[in-house]
């Protein structure tokens, strides 16, 4: 052990508080970051919050055309389409998911795999191209179907609401899915162990030792799908119909708060501008309120003893 | 004719009770690789038997095959015979859900399900039988506390998660769901070595209680362990079940020199 070098213990701690500090100061940019775009939507969108109250959240009526800037159709939209699209991806992804970990043979479980995590990385305007020339006329079909049974008075266009929850769906389920299944993955064997050892059937060890262990992770990709759900501008914005107004049904056009800000931002000038920023504000709110109720369930539904 | 006397002696006495479990000629392979070698062994009813030998010899594979887990184990296959009360359980008929139902796991680690309470925790194997009966879960889950010893230090926090207790009481817990679904045998897989001695006493304890409904097996590394609990001890090598004898013998006057030299820690 001639080549043991000893380094003096001052220089390793001088490096340790270099280090340190860089680390903080990049961390605490973050935080200025996040802190800015809080103080310059605010700034941009007050003049929207001052003239119109709580009516901009709870009032109906946005109108250019008469400056009536009221947000709720918008939100409600950017609720409805996530959530609707949660309603059809999450079964999809956990079932995609308990497949690919516990059924699925290796060589097949691998290839699905990657293909779920590659939908993931295309990006959103193709999502769009495909919805309109695959969702929306399968949309569009189907609501002619329905007019034709029940006799509504409709013109199916295929453009609106479920179109947007449908192409959000296909959008959300590979990071439901590929988180869905990571967690799945992690379940310790001896659960399945302990399951099988009581008699357990293949479906009663997943939902006895396997789902409930994974509730939580899986309920943090959920949430993850929400945001981006929520987030998504493009592709909602090219099948969603961007009618200002509140949807009627499932199959109206109307907005999210993403879509409407897209397709409004280029030619908004005034009061228009400011309300679109202060929209931007209320997306930056929600998002934080989504991940801190998604804190909180989680920490309630991770297993005693397995908290990290 | 129940005198409590002579039921004792037809405990002690073991070696004349029926034979409950049988293995004939059992070869377990992992791939081509043979775990177990050709075993053959029998078990009586209402005793403990103990599984001892180095580590990788094979205790554990031979354990596992006994409930059948190993159909679980890509790759895994088992030949030979392993008979429950005669009837094959490698039988084409019969259904592996059906062999662990009646044959018990309680596994090194313990391993409650954590998001469930201690109640649901040992309620499990019933409601998966379909029993939803409260008043009929309530005495089973009572009953099986008590019998795994566990009762008293339980009753006031039933709702209590699972994964709570202590790693002592988590292995009883793990007892009492096994128990809870009423099984003809017991496996344990060393049951005791993650815990401290006096949670090792108290499950040793619970072992001789245990004996009167089920039959236990049971691999254990302790060699005081086996002399304690064990009406039989089974000593395997490599794969080969080298020799299967009353403890008392095993311990005192074993009948291979590789078991005497493993019992007196020449290696191992
Ligand atoms: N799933 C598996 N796949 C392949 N080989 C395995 C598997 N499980 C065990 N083996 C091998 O089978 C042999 C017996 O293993 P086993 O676990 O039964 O030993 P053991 O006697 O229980 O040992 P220990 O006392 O360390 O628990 C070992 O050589 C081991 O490497
Ligand atoms: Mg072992």
């Amino acid at each position: 052990m001639t080549t043991d070098v000893k380094r003096p213990r001052s220089m390793t701690s001088a490096a340790d508080t270099t280090f340190k500090n860089i680390i903080i100061s990049l961390a605490s940019l973050v935080l200025v970051a996040v802190f800015l775009y809080g103080v310059v939507l605010i700034a941009g969108g007050f003049p929207a919050f001052a003239r119109e109250g709580f009516g901009f959240i709870f009032g109906l009526d946005w109108n250019p055309g008469t400056e009536k800037f009221q947000a709720l159709p918008f939100i409600a939209g950017s609720f409805l389409t996530g959530f609707g699209a949660l309603i059809i991806a999450v079964p999809l992804s956990v079932a995609a998911a308990l497949f690919i970990v516990e059924y699925a043979p290796k060589w097949l479980a691998v290839p699905v795999g990657y293909m779920i995590e590659m939908l993931a990385a295309i990006p959103s305007v193709v999502y769009g191209l495909w919805g309109i020339f695959v969702l929306i006329p399968a949309v569009r079909s189907f609501q002619s179907w329905l007019v034709g049974v029940t006799g509504l008075d409709w013109t199916p266009t295929g453009i609106g609401l479920m179109s947007a929850i449908l192409v959000l769906a296909v959008m959300v389920i590979p990071y439901v899915c590929a988180i869905a299944r990571d967690v799945i993955q992690l379940v310790p064997n001896d659960q399945r162990e302990a399951a099988y050892a009581l008699g357990a059937t293949k479906w009663e060890v997943i939902r006895y030792g396997i789902l409930p262990y994974a509730r939580a992770g899986i309920l943090g990709g959920v949430i993850l799908g929400l945001g981006r759900a929520i987030g998504e501008t493009l592709a909602v914005t090219m099948v969603i119909g961007n009618a200002s107004e509140i949807a009627k049904n499932l199959f109206s056009s109307t907005a999210t708060m993403s879509s409407l800000i897209a397709s409004q931002f280029g030619e908004a000038g005034g009061v228009q501008l400011n309300a679109l920023i202060a929209l931007g504000f209320l997306l930056l709110v929600f998002s934080v309120i989504v991940n801190l109720i998604a804190r909180v369930v989680i920490t309630k539904l991770t297993p005693v003893g397995t908290r990290l | 004719m129940s005198n409590p006397f002579q039921v004792q002696v037809a405990e002690r006495t073991a070696s004349t009770a029926a034979i409950r479990l049988e293995a004939k000629d059992v070869s377990i392979f992992y791939g081509d690789k043979e775990a177990v070698k050709k075993v053959g062994v029998s078990f009586r009813s209402n005793t403990v038997n103990a599984l001892i030998g180095p580590s990788g010899c094979g205790k554990t594979t031979f354990l596992r095959a006994i409930n059948r887990m190993h159909d679980l184990t890509p790759g895994a296959r088992v030949t030979g015979q392993l008979m429950l009360d005669g009837i094959n359980l490698y039988g084409s008929d019969v259904d592996p859900v059906d062999v662990r139902r009646r044959i018990g796991m309680v596994f090194q680690k313990p391993n409650p399900f954590p998001t469930m309470s201690i109640y649901d925790n040992v309620a499990a194997g019933l409601k998966l039988a379909g029993e939803t009966n409260k008043s009929k879960l309530d005495g089973v889950v009572e009953k099986s506390l008590r019998g795994a010893a566990l009762w008293e230090e339980v009753k006031d926090r039933l709702k209590a998660p699972g994964a709570s207790l202590s790693g002592g009481q988590q292995q009883r817990l793990c007892i009492a769901r096994a128990l809870s679904v009423d099984p003809e045998i017991l496996l344990m897989d060393e049951p005791t070595s993650a815990l401290d001695p006096q949670s090792t006493a108290r499950i040793e304890d619970l072992m001789e209680s245990l004996k009167e409904q089920v039959t236990i097996v049971i691999v254990t590394h302790n060699m005081q362990q086996a002399s304690r609990v064990s009406d039989t001890t089974s000593f395997f090598l490599l794969g080969d079940l080298i020799e299967h004898s009353p403890t008392a013998q095993m311990f005192t006057n074993p009948k291979d020199q590789r078991t005497e030299a493993y019992i007196s820690g020449k290696f191992g």
